[in-house]
């Protein structure tokens, strides 16, 4: 196993996190752009790694620009720019606008690896994978290639999207990939104007019910709030300033405690710990 | 196949913006006025249609040589994976290869008939599903595309993408429409851009494609899409109804009777 991390680039990441979900549009790069901030600014070192080839949006959200050089090692891997303190990589760095990867699965999963060998990632405590929609050939590569620590299922609380990602993670048990924990985003919608609460993707508590069926911990809900969105296109994402730097970061914290906890007591960091229980 | 008139493909860069929702509303309409309709799901790896169409769990039968019968619902003819599955939450984890065996299979062994219009949902991304539909159109006359898209820069980063790939591919673009444009707060009346405003307004002119409208976010959608029920029939005064009826009616000027 360290020979294969090695070839990849991650001998020094102590955990790999996939953020999932078979859905698209549930706001998985959100949700692993802020973890992924949430986590360093708790204190681990942090890496995020957008494996969506073709809808790659980690660039805008963390404010990175189109790399007109990449910095290589002595090894010829790239070394990845930073933002926020964390370290991030995306193909969206390397492509124009417009371009994007119009392939089928074989050179997708070719890609995949060359991104997942052509980087040198130092040392992390942690490496955030923001996985694409769908399960794929994609997913079926990374899965072969990388032992992943543990996955996050992102959802909203439609049943349309419940629906998929409850596919998402049947794949993942097929692909023997332990799943953490679920997190509902966009929970319900505040009105900036008024604040009422509006369910304008479904009503809460769908997202707990599948991870009661699945057995596997609810981590938390997010809402949805304008804040968000804006944070997500201007490339500010609102746990950049810590906890308490936005009334919306809470949340993420929330999540990235418990993720830090599981992660920790699979690896055995934690002597001792023998079962994690979170109380609502 | 040959007996299709025209062929409807409705395609985004993004998940989420409501490919699967805009490709049954329009479905929905164009059979309300009277057009024989189809539409074929192939989204292998998370079909909606037939949830938002009311027809989850149904069987597809055989038919006449050996061909497949598609499900219908008031008429319309529909197809999609999740009719073929043991489990309706069952992944389906196929590589290309086998993506592509089916989507050709759904568009050659299914007994269509004369349709009028036969609406293509597919995936976010322009990968297999894309590429294969694309090679299996060429050359049919009367094939066109609407792509969706949400208002933010996230979302137009990725169905710039998209539009890219159209034209790389020689589909024809009928144009392109905003989804999740706003909300209406029910409570203080004011219209909040949610997921900002004017990215596809921004993107359609960049692209020189033509802007067929905005849908503003009504929450009843989203439940009625859950229970398949028609939208548009049960909420016809609401906003986004008449925005979806004002976009249905430009697509059908584009189409050949």
């Amino acid at each position: 196993m360290n020979t294969q991390m090695q070839k990849l680039g991650m001998v020094g990441v102590k955990h790999l996190l996939a953020i999932s979900s078979c859905k698209g549009g549930v706001g998985k790069s959100t949700t692993a752009v802020n973890l992924a901030l949430a986590f360093k600014n708790l204190g681990k070192s942090t890496g995020l790694l957008d494996m969506d080839l073709q809808g790659p949006s980690v660039p805008r959200m963390l404010n990175l620009h189109r790399l007109e050089s990449v910095k290589a090692t002595r090894e010829g891997k790239f070394l990845p720019p930073q933002n926020y303190g964390i370290k991030a990589m995306s193909l969206g760095l390397l492509l124009a606008d417009d371009q994007s990867m119009v392939a089928r699965g074989p050179m997708l999963s070719q890609q995949v690896n060359a991104l997942l060998q052509q980087v040198d990632w130092g040392n992390l405590d942690i490496l955030c994978l923001d996985m694409p929609p769908g399960t794929h050939d994609v997913h079926l590569t990374i899965s072969q290639q990388l032992s992943l620590d543990g996955a996050v299922i992102v959802t909203t609380p439609q049943e349309i999207a419940t629906m998929d990602t409850r596919r998402g993670m049947d794949m993942f048990k097929h692909v023997h990939v332990p799943m953490l924990g679920l997190v509902e985003n966009m929970s319900y919608f505040l009105c900036p104007n008024c604040e009422t609460k509006h369910h304008i993707f479904g009503e809460e508590g769908q997202a707990r019910v599948t991870a009661e069926r699945f057995e596997i911990p609810f981590l938390g809900s997010v809402p949805f709030e304008v804040d968000n969105r804006i944070a997500a296109d201007s490339g500010q994402p609102v746990t950049h300033l810590g906890e308490h730097g936005h009334r919306l970061a809470k949340p993420y914290y929330d999540i990235a405690r418990k993720l830090i906890e599981l992660l920790e007591a699979k690896k055995g960091d934690a002597p001792g710990k023998v079962s994690i229980e979170f109380e609502d | 196949m040959e007996a299709v008139k025209n062929k409807l493909v409705v395609l985004s860069g993004k998940g989420g913006v409501g490919k699967s929702t805009v490709a049954c509303q329009l479905a929905l309409g164009l059979a309300k006025r009277g057009k024989k309709v189809g539409i074929l799901d192939i989204d292998i790896c998370g079909p909606s249609v037939p949830k938002i169409m009311g027809v989850e769990g149904k069987d597809v039968l055989q038919g006449e040589g050996g061909k497949w019968v598609p499900v219908e619902r008031d008429g319309i003819k529909i197809m999609s994976i999740q009719f073929l599955l043991e489990n309706a939450s069952d992944a389906v984890v196929w590589r290309g290869p086998r993506k592509d065996a089916c989507i050709k299979q759904f568009l050659t062994d299914v007994q269509w008939g004369g349709l009028d219009v036969l609406v293509i949902d597919t995936p976010p991304g322009t990968s297999d599903e894309h590429i294969t539909l694309c090679e299996c159109l060429k050359g049919h006359p009367n094939t066109g595309a609407v792509v969706v898209t949400g208002p933010q820069q996230v979302a137009c980063d990725d169905v710039r993408k998209e539009l890219s790939f159209c034209r790389k591919l020689g589909l024809p673009l009928h144009g392109l429409v905003e989804n999740m444009s706003g909300f209406v707060c029910p409570h203080c009346a004011d219209c909040v851009p949610v997921f900002s405003s004017g990215g596809g307004q921004q993107l359609a002119t960049d692209y020189n494609v033509a802007f067929l409208g905005k849908i503003p976010i009504d929450p009843r959608l989203a439940s009625a899409e859950d229970e398949g029920v028609h939208f548009a029939d049960a909420f016809p005064a609401s906003e986004t109804a008449k925005c979806i009826n004002s976009i249905l009616q430009q697509i059908e000027g584009k189409l050949v009777s």
